[in-house]
């Protein structure tokens, strides 16, 4: 196993920049999630990394060699393909063992790790079956299969889970990453799947338009979002945004909304024109005797939640209550915002500023 | 109530289908059937009108097709020792004796030599080609490509005086090499476009699992994308044997001792002794053979060949 370090990674195709200078370490053993819309250059970085693509400039280092310029079969990683890429003319048995048979390994050694790796992955009644008729789950143990019987440096996975079911999905899932926590591989894992990034990743990393947006674990990225794009891409509903133009102050721990007061964690760096801030849902509760104000425009019964919709004149802002507490649609309410969970955003740059609450967190 | 269905065809129409495709069939195969049952016929059995469709076979046609005959004066003919063999009875029977063998045998060879020939290296060739140009970044290829394709606009006979002269000047003229790179540049064209689609067909991600898993690209390309375009490979080959074996026009300029393939050597058999139309069905049903067992052997994969890509599994 592996650690991956990525340093100015550049890819152009012709005019068009795909991944424009990311930088990032992926540590020995780490579950990594590269998370982005679609085109954000993800996959692009993750085929550099397994050698299908060879970067414009910048450094690749597996284990602290230069691999960048490398070949993809002499990389020693393994890959795990959205639509599995099984070879159709082989069955189960030979598709896990041709990895192998390209090393030179002798066959009784081959069956032997074939009849292991299937084992692993509850796999071994199926071994003489052609791949056609295997179902998505089958195959995509299969494509696994093929990945771990060579115990590779790391694993690269483009939207493994991608072409499943949502129901064979969460099972896969949860097999994933339950086999990473048994072999501790290093793996980087593509998805544009913010929910299957939180769930199942140690570290990730937010790509937006060939941009390393954020790079950290699920909670900082989840709680102290570096860019409105993070913040945006990440939770469901998304985080609020309350545009308005104001000033602050560096140590200042306040903003004016309208004639509002709204504390906020205590600004480390001043911030001034047209402002964003930032409210999970969570952390906005209807009070009566909140002072900024708001008119319920909606409710969606979720069980246990509720997400209520108002009306404020910053904008419309969505909060997750406890299904207990009163709202009805044209009421009028007071919105109190959870100060210590604000974030702060430049409007026109989109950056977070910094703030005591954010202020170890690793923008891209 | 009875079964109704928007995609299922009526019975009517079914009906009109069925006879269509019979009369289409029978029009296709009469031609055939024709030729065929000539090869059997004796010599006035083949010219007698009406045609007769009942009659009893001989091989008398495939005899006189693989041998050269004389005929001797009648008493000459009784004065010699009784035949040897089926070949000698049968050419007694007409009045003749054999004098050696046709040059039938040899030139059916060539045609074999030639037209497998070329078609093995219009697909080796093309398909490396298809592959490169399916896969890689090759500068120019939208020309490349239309520049291969328009080797196939002008007809043989524009280019054959100038292939003559250039072939004379190489000594390729009446020579094996020379008629098989003939057809090769020929059917390389078709090659090329046709196997490229079923190239573009394969999903490029069972050559980067190839790669990843640690086989080289010549590697990935013989043992993934090869068994897979099988299919494409198999029709692609029908299709070139197919215009290898029954060209004529360059056949007849080019070759004429060494090198001649059947198409151009069957109507001379017409000359030899008469009309002799039994030999020449005869030498025409043996031409058949090849390619209809070559198509029969490959015909799966070219009825899948054929409707590849056209619904997406």
């Amino acid at each position: 196993m592996a650690e991956i370090v990525i340093r100015n990674l550049r890819k152009e195709f012709g005019a068009f920049t795909a991944v424009k200078g990311s930088s990032f370490t992926i540590r020995d053993g780490e579950f990594f999630m590269l998370l982005g819309p679609s085109g954000c250059g993800k996959t692009t970085t993750l085929r550099m990394i397994a050698g299908l693509e060879l970067p414009t400039s910048g450094e690749i280092l597996i284990d602290g060699e230069d691999v960048s310029q490398r070949p993809a079969s002499q990389r020693d990683i393994a890959m795990v393909f959205q639509m599995f890429a099984l070879y159709p003319h082989m069955n189960v048995r030979k598709n896990i063992a041709y990895p192998l048979v390209s090393q030179g390994v002798p066959k009784p050694e081959v069956q032997r790790k074939v009849a292991e790796v299937a084992k692993i992955l509850r796999i071994d009644h199926m071994l003489d079956k052609p791949v056609g008729g295997l179902s998505g789950g089958d195959r995509q143990r299969v494509a696994l299969g093929r990945a771990i019987v060579r115990n590779p440096k790391a694993f690269m996975m483009d939207e493994p889970l991608g072409a499943l079911d949502a129901e064979f999905r969460e099972i896969m899932a949860e097999e994933l990453r339950a086999l990473h926590d048994r072999m501790h591989a290093t793996t980087v894992y593509v998805t544009h799947d913010q929910l299957e990034a939180m769930q199942m990743g140690d570290k990730i990393v937010v790509m937006n338009h060939g941009v390393v947006e954020q790079f950290g674990t699920p909670q900082d990225i989840y709680d102290h979002p570096a860019t409105l794009f993070v913040a945006d891409f990440i939770g469901s509903p998304a985080m609020n945004f309350l545009r308005f133009d104001g000033t602050a102050a560096a140590g200042s721990e306040i903003v004016t909304l309208g004639d509002t007061l709204i504390p906020l964690p205590q600004l480390q760096e001043p911030a001034s024109g047209q402002l964003v801030l930032g409210v999970r849902p969570e952390h906005v509760a209807l009070s009566d005797s909140a002072p900024f104000k708001g008119r319920i425009e909606a409710t969606e019964y979720l069980g246990t939640t509720q997400i209520v919709t108002l009306s404020t004149p910053f904008g419309l802002v969505k909060a997750r209550t406890p299904s207990t507490t009163p709202a009805k649609a044209g009421d009028l309410t007071g919105l109190h915002l959870n100060a210590p969970r604000l974030a702060l955003f430049d409007a026109t740059t989109g950056r977070a500023f910094r703030t005591a609450a954010n202020a170890g967190v690793h923008h891209g | 109530m009875s079964a109704y269905s928007v995609t299922e065809p009526s019975k009517t129409s079914k009906w009109a289908a069925a006879l269509l495709v019979t009369l289409y069939t029978v029009i296709t195969l009469l031609p055939l059937v024709w030729i065929i049952s000539t090869s059997f016929k004796t010599g006035p059995d083949s010219i007698s009108y009406p045609p007769k469709v009942f009659f009893d076979p001989t091989v008398e046609g495939y005899v006189n097709l693989f041998t050269t005959r004389t005929r001797p004066a009648v008493s000459e003919l009784e004065a010699l020792p009784p035949p040897e063999g089926l070949m000698e009875e049968i050419a007694r029977r007409q009045g003749t004796i054999i004098t050696g063998p046709s040059r039938f045998g040899e030139r059916f060879m060539n045609s074999v030599i030639i037209g497998f020939g070329s078609t093995a290296l219009s697909i080796i060739l093309g398909t490396l080609a298809a592959y490169a140009f399916s896969r890689f970044k090759v500068p120019l290829k939208d020309d490349l490509l239309f520049f291969i394709l328009s080797t196939r606009m002008m007809p043989p006979i524009a280019v054959a005086i100038p292939i003559y002269l250039m072939y004379r000047e190489l000594g390729l003229s009446d020579t094996h090499l020379g008629m098989i790179l003939l057809y090769t540049a020929v059917n390389i064209s078709l090659a090329v476009w046709l196997l490229k689609g079923f190239i573009d067909e394969i999903p490029r991600e069972y050559e980067e699992a190839a790669l990843i898993d640690g086989y080289t690209r010549f590697q990935a390309f013989r043992k993934v994308v090869l068994p897979q375009a099988a299919t494409g490979i198999a029709s692609t080959a029908i299709f070139c044997l197919i215009f290898a074996w029954n060209e004529y026009a360059f056949a007849v300029l080019l070759t004429s001792g060494n090198a001649q393939t059947a198409p151009p050597f069957i109507p001379t058999i017409i000359g030899v002794g008469g009309q002799d139309w039994p030999a020449v069905a005869a030498g025409a049903t043996l031409f058949l053979l090849p390619v209809m067992i070559f198509t029969i052997l490959l015909r799966k994969h070219l009825l899948r060949g054929i409707t590849f890509g056209a619904v997406r599994k």
